[in-house]
């Protein structure tokens, strides 16, 4: 009898699971203790933490070098992802200075989290129809997306580029059965580099930055669904105003040049 | 009510282990040891807690008419289709190489042992590019099977069953070719001198005797294919009805509707561990 196992062995850590996840719950409105715990671990040296929508990898990247050179002794960290991801996470608590968003609608999960105030669209971006090189299927218009021999590939619905090429589609009056509905823009432009798919909707940028692997189709329908980019910097910023700055940054006529380059659209 | 079944499922890990324990230490006196216990408890807790965490965010009042959503069960149905017949595949294809590698010399053996192991370590969205270059619409082996049979995997169901079975094939490889190692080669030859021929054997002696290795095997294979999501997103796509299962729905909805997330996560869940248990105890009352 005596080797079994105690009855506190068992309670002891539910009860700290419990208390863990109560913790947790409580903790998440009002999580300044950790934000503030954070902004000293930071440092004076000055970091700033960055979480920016996927098609604007190679930008901020230079943008962040530029930053970096501005600011001697100052590191910008980017997170790169599907904007409603990095809305979930920074409403989740991730420590970011700066959030910015493929589409306004994903800067509002944010905003309605009291996380976030005034965001500025700082640039637009535009629909193509991306094809593999060598153009297999012969797109050369929205319409031939329609032909049930053609394979297309379109972001889902859920996220920004997916939620433009559902208004594109819609404001051309077409119906397109796509074969795979991708998470995130690159994952639908790679379809199209690797030759799984004949056409997708993709961003313009994202063709101009994979120029030679893939060739952009404008259509005059992408009009329709232009995509804002909202940004802001964040309530419990830990950089503070490194924050404002970085942003100043990409609001500025040296940041709006490295965007426009890449195919962005001035507001 | 289905969904506290994982609930249950955890807390009665504990006390069955007490069980258990009680029954098999009758031969060892002395206390318990504290330096094993102590790590057990913690490695529990560092298991249980993100179950438990599910459970505690679950939008439980909206619960049902979440599930009610024909969505929802489409993918549900259709994980548990390619899940099934993908661990149909493996234990077709995977115990024969594991009898392979258990019982015949062969010169790489090795290195065929270590080849056996590498969808385990490759990041499964690497294993899904890996097949696109393989069996993709312009792959070595897909631009063969389109312009000869038009056939072509990647955006199809076939596609979601060839990414889970080459994830989860290893585990069964691994746990079959174990159980052969363990097992006592003396009655195969007593077999063979008896007249068996090797096929005889294996199908009379051998199977039954490694039968425990090979279900625990198409189970951890079955489980890991019904979570696959790198290989099969990057693989097959993501459509709902042909390809999207749990995992990529789970996925999906966390980018808009992170509690739609948590529903979808607790029926895959509930559902597998039912599962599960009850093959578990089916198979331990036979054995």
């Amino acid at each position: 009898m005596s080797r079994r196992l105690p009855r506190w062995a068992i309670a002891l850590p539910v009860a700290l699971a419990l208390a863990g996840l109560s913790g947790c719950g409580s903790g998440e409105p009002a999580a300044t203790p950790d934000a503030g715990s954070s902004s000293a671990a930071g440092g004076g040296a000055g970091e700033v933490t960055v979480f920016a929508a996927a098609s604007l990898t190679g930008t901020f990247t230079e943008l962040g070098k530029t930053f970096e050179a501005a600011h001697p002794g100052t590191t910008v960290r980017f997170n790169f992802g599907s904007s409603a991801t990095l809305a979930q996470q920074i409403v989740q608590g991730a420590p970011a200075d700066v959030f910015a968003a493929a589409s306004p609608a994903t800067m509002k999960t944010v905003t309605d989290a009291s996380l976030a105030a005034s965001p500025v669209t700082f640039v637009r971006n535009k629909l193509q129809i991306a094809v593999p090189k060598d153009n297999p299927a012969e797109v050369d218009e929205l319409k031939d997306l329609t032909d049930a021999k053609v394979k297309v590939a379109l972001c889902a619905e859920q996220v920004p580029c997916g939620a433009a090429a559902v208004k594109a589609l819609d404001a051309a009056g077409l119906k397109v059965t796509p074969v795979t509905l991708e998470q995130d823009v690159k994952a639908t432009l790679t379809k199209v580099e690797l030759g799984e798919v004949d056409a997708a909707l993709v961003y313009r940028t994202d063709v101009i930055a994979s120029a030679g692997k893939v060739t952009g189709i404008e259509f005059p329908e992408a009009d329709q669904a232009i995509n804002d980019y909202p940004i802001a910097t964040l309530a419990k910023a830990p950089a503070g105003d490194l924050a404002g700055q970085f942003v100043d940054l990409v609001l500025s006529q040296q940041g709006k040049d490295v965007l426009t380059k890449a195919g962005f659209e001035a507001p | 009510m289905d969904f506290s079944t994982p609930e249950h499922a955890g807390p009665p890990g504990p006390s069955a282990g007490s069980g258990g324990r009680r029954a098999a230490g009758r031969g060892v006196a002395g206390r318990l040891p504290w330096m094993l216990v102590l790590p057990a408890v913690a490695g529990l807790v560092f298991l249980v807690l993100p179950l438990a965490g599910l459970l505690i965010r679950a939008p439980w009042p909206t619960l049902l008419e979440r599930l009610a959503e024909p969505h929802v069960l489409e993918a549900l149905r259709l994980s548990l289709a390619c899940a099934t017949v993908a661990t149909a595949c493996c234990l077709l294809l995977g115990v024969p190489l594991a009898w392979l590698l258990a019982r015949v010399e062969f010169p790489g053996r090795r290195l065929v042992r270590a080849l056996v192991t590498v969808p385990l370590v490759l990041p499964p969205v690497v294993g899904g590019v890996a097949l696109l270059l393989v069996l993709g619409r312009r792959g070595l082996v897909g631009q063969w099977l389109e312009s000869s049979f038009g056939v072509t995997l990647p955006f199809t169901t076939a596609g979601v069953i060839v990414a889970e079975a080459f994830v989860a094939m290893p585990f069964l490889v691994i746990s079959v070719e174990g159980a052969l190692r363990g097992a006592d080669q003396r009655f195969e030859e007593a077999a063979a001198t008896l007249g068996a021929s090797r096929w005889t054997v294996f199908r009379r002696v051998t199977l039954p005797m490694v039968m425990p290795g090979v279900v625990a095997g198409a189970v951890l294979c079955w489980a890991r294919a019904l979570g696959e999501f790198g290989a099969t997103i990057t693989f097959a796509g993501n459509f709902p009805g042909t390809t999207r299962t749990m995992p990529l729905a789970v996925y999906l909805a966390l980018e808009t509707e992170p509690e739609a997330a948590i529903v979808l996560s607790l029926v895959l869940l509930a559902v597998s561990v039912i599962i599960l248990a009850s093959l578990r105890d089916r198979w331990v009352s036979a054995a």
